[in-house]
């Protein structure tokens, strides 16, 4: 970890142009993923600009929905009564990511923002097309338990950790950017990118760009939601699988349905073609294993040590089925 | 009244509740500078040549360690020990060099830009049982017989009414203490003090000494707190010989190293991976008529450690025909070592759940089976039980657990319910330690070099010195953690509180022989207790216990909890309700962390672990082990030693996965041979 | 970067020079020798260096020194002043909610945070109202203990809650 310097900067239009201006220079909110990082030696920041204080920190009624500032704690927004009311799905995300610790620094800005947790990721020793571009991937053939089965390329397999990222792509959230250009609004279903042959940028933003606000249109399916994270502990551990998802059946016929997955893949994954499947189709579990199906047509497994990750494919229908039938018998 | 029995509280709570209770890189010293270790990032080869200047034109930076440019060591036949001696690199992660500097921060960024050129050779870390080049070591820790063979298995099974012969694996695993390995250390005036994180301070002492070539009066080895150890603290590894150069080099300079989280994974120690072939064959009555393991790890290319995998196989149940065998493969890979319940702890887990797939077969309760095939002494070498309640402990775990109730298919919503259960057992025995104690003030002050690894040492301790005086417990000070106080042996192998109890009361009735019940101010007496040592006297010591688990498994998700775990053990005298309960919950505890969780994932194309942190390398968490209960048997053992004590720091650990997988079974009807037990593992079998 | 910093550590104030990279743990570890908060993982991955900034429960080894200026930091000592010991630290004690000690100040932090965000009536993953075993125990997972004293950490801050 080299030295930096650390700056504080008045506003959100300084801060974000102090980055800007600077190819070296990082934003700290929470510092949960940043400060491990730094010790990681994963980034090597000449400056630190913190902006903990120059965007809001609160959650505002907007246009019927809500208005999340970046630097809104992930603890306040889980708590929060109208995200526990009208959007159960996000502060049931929220509270199955990392611990009461965690949520009290984390950010609403900085978690969706968070980086892989693949191994050979965080080792520099190991090859890394993410960490260091043309290395290889070292992941196929290793350790592939936590790796994607959507999505992923011969460059890389690496799954997104957030759970949060997950219920708001679920939401079609709406992210809120200032960049050097001015300021921005980016659906969050396209915030992050598949790997594709540039696995080293994980979202659309540019250097610079700082997420300002989270907006979560109005959703009335949302108010009956759910966030299921299937993982290796029973608390404090990251998905193997996890699924997002609220659904409309009215006379026993799927009206509207959303699912979003984690840890399938390099970006929360909206799950559109499974939603296609069963719109306008009976409440039925076959239906349901079948729009699951319908998703995973393209899913691939990583061969790796101990059977790779095959298991997940199975393990995304089977919670997605279950999902979807707690839902709609709640519903009845 | 006797404080031994006594419930009392730990005499190192509040320090320990306030934080206030200082660990070895805490030590009080003033200008301390730092030290980082720099590990190699190749598996097999040499260090050609070091850059060092980047890291020397940094502000800060006091020096660096690199191979060639430390003091030579005395020879040694412990390559774990003789670091930094030459560049030869046999294994990812051994340790190529240091930086020591005036804070930890500039220590760490000087650590990154140390630039070390390799030689590198092809090397070979995989680990499988079908490599022409596994041998037989010449004996398995510690000091036992690689193999043993009685009657012919073969035989046995060929005539044999119903025979499981499966091969069950357990995966490398770490121990894996909260409080990292950590020294802080001082070289001055032709001596040396070491505050180290370390469950034997002596051996520290006498290691460090003979590698630097010192006498052992000019080292003082402190340790008054250990952040858990399990067995990889138990020995010294290469970090504490590097904080020793890193003092001398820096004459009257405390300096302080501790390990990162991640460099845990590579250099202190580890439970090599087994895979354990097992046979046991019966007859219609469900008697054993053969039992055998032929059992499989690995080992270092530089240092021997053998994992007595089938020792419990050879003393557990009785049969006619037996054998038990240990090949090892010797690798481009750390070293092992002992951790918690070595031999045991792996090696129960195959034959347990064998035991409970033959029960299944014969259909008989896995609990009769046991009691069945109880052996009248020890099958192996024919020494008589000194005690053996195996049977007692069953009977009142199936009691306390609800055992009778247990039904096939239960669930409850979406969650599979099954049952199950294991032996426990773990061997007992004591070795060589003196004690000291002195009057004063109207006090007696007992001092021997122990270890109190979170056991509750310092409270037990303190029980058996106030009865062995005949005082109270008010009137007693124990002093251990310091090679200043006599020898101790290490804290391991469960010995610790019988041994050094053994210690105080020998040393109690010299001093009584000595000066009476009326002693004066300053009078003292020494005396050495000397064990039975690992070869054990004429009667076989065990431990026992019967462990009990409720398994539920998502009958979509595959997700296991646990959440009922139940032991009853059987360990001799128990001399601290309180403290004893802890250690055997804690021992179940990890047990279950064993089964569902821990995995070193090592990738055999690189040499190292690849979830070298707690985010990737799980120990169970709160939530997974929210109800962990232990029971004991009252047990009056008059040979295993004068306290009648058989220790139970490591029995707590031994079975507990073979009673989670066996229960899983009996919720899924899905047999895994593997750990550790994860959903993916049960996935396919689910309806 | 050498930089100066005000903390309020455990009731006194303190002034310290910190490098812009010094974590929290580390300026008080290192640089104030308060040994409360432990080193367990240095990566939020364990809770061992669990504090209470600004009357929360955070993880030091994840909270740059430099951020902090100006603001409250309570470390398990710091909740018994005068050696009085807290109502959760005589519980740990009370129910032996721990072994070796190295997670107990940041177990002792962490469920001071956690019942105050209980009352608070911030909702868990568990989602019980009541501060059942298992809804003691989500709000504790962030807090590895190795020597296994799950169980009596549980009964313990359910004992302190009651306190």
């Amino acid at each position: 970890m080299r030295a930096f310097d650390y700056q504080v900067p008045a506003d959100a239009l300084a801060a974000m142009r102090a980055v800007a201006g600077n190819d070296s220079a990082v934003f700290l909110a929470g510092g949960t993923n940043l400060v491990d990082h730094l010790k990681l030696g994963l980034t090597h920041p000449d400056l630190v600009v913190d902006i903990t204080g120059v965007t809001s920190d609160e959650v505002v009624e907007r246009d019927g929905g809500l208005w999340i500032g970046a630097a809104v704690r992930n603890s306040d927004l889980a708590a929060d009564p109208r995200v526990c009311e009208r959007y159960p799905m996000l502060s049931e995300a929220l509270l199955s990511g990392a611990s009461g610790q965690l949520r009290n620094m984390a950010t609403a800005g900085g978690n969706p923002l968070q980086r892989t947790r693949c191994g050979y990721f965080q080792d520099n020793t190991t090859p890394c097309n993410k960490r260091r571009p043309g290395s290889g991937c070292a992941a196929v053939g290793g350790h592939a338990r936590y790796q994607g089965i959507l999505g992923t390329s011969e460059h890389c397999v690496a799954t997104h950790p957030s759970d949060m990222a997950v219920a708001l792509s679920a939401l079609d959230a709406v992210v809120h950017v200032l960049g050097p250009d001015g300021e921005r609004t980016i659906p969050f279903t396209e915030l992050h990118r598949l790997p594709g042959d540039e696995p080293s940028r994980d979202t659309v933003l540019h250097h610079g760009d700082l997420i300002t606000a989270i907006e979560l249109p109005d959703t009335p399916i949302a108010r009956r939601s759910r966030y299921r994270k299937v993982r290796d502990r029973a608390s404090y551990a990251f998905a193997l699988v996890s699924v997002a998802a609220a659904v409309d059946v009215t006379d026993g016929v799927v009206r509207d349905v959303r699912i979003a997955l984690g840890g399938v893949a390099h970006k929360p994954w909206r799950a559109y073609l499974a939603e296609e499947a069963l719109r306008g189709q009976a409440a039925i579990e076959d239906n349901f294993r079948e729009a699951a199906a319908a998703e995973l047509v393209d899913a691939r497994a990583v061969d790796g040590m101990d059977g790779g990750n095959a298991f997940k494919i199975p393990l995304v229908t089977r919670t997605v089925v279950s999902v979807l039938r707690g839902l709609t018998q709640e519903n009845q | 009244m006797n404080a031994v029995g006594q419930d009392m509280v730990r005499r190192d709570g509040p320090a320990k509740v306030t934080g206030t209770a200082t660990y070895a890189y805490e030590a009080e010293v003033d200008n301390a500078a730092y030290c980082h270790l720099i590990l190699s990032t190749i598996a097999r080869g040499q260090v050609t040549d070091v850059d060092v200047s980047a890291a020397l034109a940094l502000p800060g930076v006091l020096t660096v360690l690199t191979p060639g440019n430390v003091e030579k060591l005395a020879p040694t036949d412990d390559a774990e020990l003789a670091v930094l001696q030459d560049g030869e690199v046999a294994y990812r992660g051994q340790i190529v060099g240091a930086v020591v500097a005036e804070t930890s921060e500039i220590a760490r960024h000087a650590a990154e830009l140390v630039h070390f050129t390799y030689h590198v050779d092809e090397h070979d870390s995989i680990f499988t049982t079908d490599r022409d080049d596994l041998y037989r070591p010449k004996a398995i820790n510690p000091g036992l017989e690689p193999d043993t063979s009685i009657g012919n298995v073969g035989e046995a099974v060929r005539s044999a009414h119903l025979t499981v012969a499966e091969t069950y694996s357990t995966p490398m695993v770490h121990h894996s203490p909260m409080e990292p390995h950590a020294t802080t250390a001082l070289w001055q005036d032709d001596s040396l003090v070491l505050w180290e994180s370390t469950q034997s301070v002596h051996s520290v002492r006498t290691d460090i000494a003979g590698l630097f070539s010192l006498d052992a009066e000019a080292v003082r080895v402190i340790c008054p707190y250990v952040g858990g150890g399990f067995g990889a603290k138990g020995s010294p590894h290469g970090n504490v010989v590097i904080a020793v150069m890193a003092a001398r080099a820096l004459p009257g300079r405390p300096i302080r190293l501790a390990l990162t989280r991640q460099q845990m994974f590579a250099i202190v120690g580890y439970r090599t991976p087994t895979i354990q072939e097992t046979t046991v064959a019966a007859d219609r009555d469900g008697r054993f008529t053969a039992l055998a393991m032929a059992a499989y790890g690995q080992t270092s290319r530089i240092k021997e450690f053998v994992e007595q995998t089938a020792a419990p196989t050879r003393m557990m149940y009785a049969a006619p025909n037996r054998a038990t065998s240990h090949r090892i493969a010797a690798l481009d890979v750390a070293v092992p070592t002992y951790m918690r319940a070595p031999g045991e702890c792996p090696g129960m887990f195959g034959p347990e759940v064998a035991v409970d797939e033959l029960a299944d077969a014969l259909g008989i309760d896995p609990i009769e089976l046991r009691v069945r095939n109880e052996p009248e002494v020890d099958p192996e070498t024919g020494k008589p039980f000194s005690s053996r309640n195996l049977i007692a402990c069953l009977r009142e775990g199936a009691e306390r657990f609800g055992w009778a109730d247990r039904v096939a298919g239960a669930r409850d919503g979406d969650w599979l319910i099954g049952t199950g259960v294991a032996a426990s057992v773990f061997p007992a025995f004591t070795l060589r330690t003196t004690a000291n104690i002195r009057f004063d003030h109207n006090r007696y002050t007992v001092e021997l070099g122990a270890a109190d690894l979170g056991t509750g040492a310092w409270t037990v301790l303190t029980q058996i010195a106030a009865d062995a005086l005949g005082v109270p417990v008010e009137q007693v000070d124990v002093r251990i953690g310091d090679s200043a106080y006599p020898f101790a042996s290490v804290a391991g192998g469960s010995s610790g509180t019988a041994t050094w109890g053994s210690a105080i009361l020998t040393a109690a009735d010299t001093f009584r022989d000595k000066y009476g019940d009326d002693p004066a101010d300053g009078d003292e007496a020494e005396n050495t207790f000397i064990g039975t040592g690992f070869e054990g006297g004429p009667y076989a010591t065990y431990a026992f216990g019967a462990q009990f688990a409720e398994v539920r498994v998502h009958a979509d998700t595959g997700e296991i909890r646990v959440p009922r775990l139940l032991g009853v053990f059987a360990a001799g005298r128990i001399i601290n309700p309180r403290t004893a309960r802890s250690q055997f919950v804690g021992g179940m505890t990890m047990g279950l962390s064993m089964a569902l969780h821990e995995h070193s994932v090592l990738d055999p194309r690189f040499g190292h672990v690849i979830n070298h942190d707690l985010a990737e390398y799980h120990i169970a968490s709160c939530s997974d082990a929210t109800d962990v209960a232990a029971h004991w048997i009252e047990e009056d053992d008059p040979h295993v030693n004068r306290l009648g004590a058989k220790g139970i720091g490591e029995i707590g650990i031994v079975g507990t996965a073979a009673a989670i997988v066996n229960a899983a079974h009996h919720a899924t009807g899905i047999r895994v041979r593997h750990l550790p037990l994860t959903l993916d593992k049960l996935l396919a079998g689910l309806p | 970067m050498q930089t100066e910093i005000n903390l309020r550590v455990d009731g006194t104030d303190r002034q310290v020079t910190v490098d812009t990279r010094t974590t929290l743990l580390d300026a008080l570890r290192e640089r104030l020798a308060n040994t409360s908060p432990k080193k367990g993982c240095d990566h939020g991955q364990c809770g061992a260096c669990t504090v209470l900034l600004n009357g929360r429960r955070v993880l030091s080894c994840l909270v740059l020194a430099v951020t902090a200026g100006g603001k409250d930091v309570v470390t398990a000592n710091g909740l018994a002043p005068d050696g009085e010991l807290h109502p959760v630290q005589q519980a740990f004690l009370d129910n032996d909610a721990f072994q070796c000690g190295y997670c107990t100040p940041g177990q002792v932090c962490s469920a001071v945070g956690a019942l105050d965000e209980f009352r608070r009536g911030w909702p868990s993953h568990h989602g019980d109202t009541e501060l059942t075993r298992a809804e003691v125990a989500e709000r504790m997972s962030g807090n590895l203990c190795r020597c296994g004293a799950y169980t009596n950490i549980v009964t313990a801050v359910q004992q302190a809650a009651r306190a």
